[in-house]
């Protein structure tokens, strides 16, 4: 698609696994600075996305394959909600992270949020990447050299 | 800035400029919030705002045309109504508290609790994350449930389920429709 912009392409090299590590960073940093699982999810999901754009949709698409995309859409709904089935199992109401070390409520909490969030960044992904990857699968109307 | 880039994405009829102008325009409100000190706001407007909605609207720009329509009907009934509902939002701000007032609803509601209870209770040092998972873990689940069904609904709209088929503009007789997600 982009054959020819070689500053491009390199530069998005150098650049995507930054940002998957940013990604993670801010996600799993959440509650120490700002950001949480929407940011990090977000970012998560620009870095494939500018990885589609400036490569090719199925570039894109062989490193993060449209069912597991659509497969993780859910699963972090399931982690989230989980999460809180799992709180009630364990005694408690229904998501109380105490309930995860009962002798020290404050890691519970901790380890609830990490959890949590981290099924959030999950669903952020998928939602995004599948909306990216559904607009972009369809055929253009616009020929590139149009722009 | 950002009222001269609001009247620049109105003037625009090149819908790619008009685009990349909404970028900015979210930028600049992200500069704008992180000038009031919601850097977790900032962060998400940066993100969504600038980064993926762009991203999603080229997107859709390329399947739609690239120039904007010319309007058939006046413009004197929607510059009324967009006139009234500014002055009445304009009204409305007369009665809130100067920015940053001790006494204004937000600052003696729940949140002192919160900032006072938050160190012991949840032991997070970013008070913002504490009552978005613990407080109200309810809502942030809410909310993924949203983003989930907001994203199930456009992969039924724009039918992203269906396995593509190399080079096949067969099926290209419906139009290109924007699912707005933000």
């Amino acid at each position: 698609m982009m054959r020819h912009h070689l500053i491009l392409r390199v530069v998005t090299k150098l650049l995507v696994g930054t940002m998957i590590l940013f990604a993670f960073y801010v996600q799993f940093h959440g509650d120490y600075s700002p950001g949480g699982g929407f940011q990090a999810g977000v970012i998560m999901a620009v870095a494939f996305i500018i990885y589609g754009v400036v490569f090719s949709l199925r570039d894109a698409q062989a490193v993060f394959p449209p069912w597991l995309v659509h497969k993780l859409v859910a699963l972090g709904v399931i982690i989230y909600a989980g999460t809180g089935v799992v709180s009630m199992l364990l005694g408690y109401e229904y998501l109380h992270y105490g309930a995860f070390t009962p002798h020290h409520m404050e890691h519970g909490q901790h380890y609830g949020i990490l959890i949590v969030e981290l099924g959030v960044g999950v669903t952020v992904t998928g939602v995004m990447v599948a909306v990216y990857y559904a607009f972009a699968g369809r055929p253009p109307r616009i020929s590139d050299e149009e722009w | 800035m950002l009222v001269v880039t609001a009247f620049a994405i109105v003037r625009m009829r090149r819908l790619f400029a008009t685009v990349m102008l909404a970028g900015v325009f979210s930028l600049l409100s992200a500069l704008l919030f992180v000038v009031m000190d919601a850097v977790d706001v900032a962060f998400t407007e940066a993100a969504v705002g600038a980064g993926i909605s762009t991203v999603l609207m080229l997107g859709t720009l390329a399947l739609t045309s690239r120039v904007e329509k010319r309007p058939t009907h006046s413009h004197f009934l929607p510059l009324l109504v967009v006139a009234m509902t500014g002055a009445v939002l304009i009204y409305g701000t007369m009665d809130m508290p100067n920015f940053g007032s001790p006494d204004a609803p937000p600052q003696v509601h729940v949140a002192p609790e919160y900032l006072e209870q938050s160190p012991h209770e949840i032991g997070v040092p970013n008070v913002v994350t504490a009552i978005l998972a613990s407080y109200r873990g309810f809502d942030t689940l809410g909310e993924t449930a949203v983003v989930f069904a907001a994203g199930i609904g456009v992969l039924f709209l724009i039918s992203g389920l269906r396995t593509r088929r190399e080079d096949d503009a067969a099926d290209d007789n419906e139009n290109g429709r924007e699912g707005g997600e933000a």
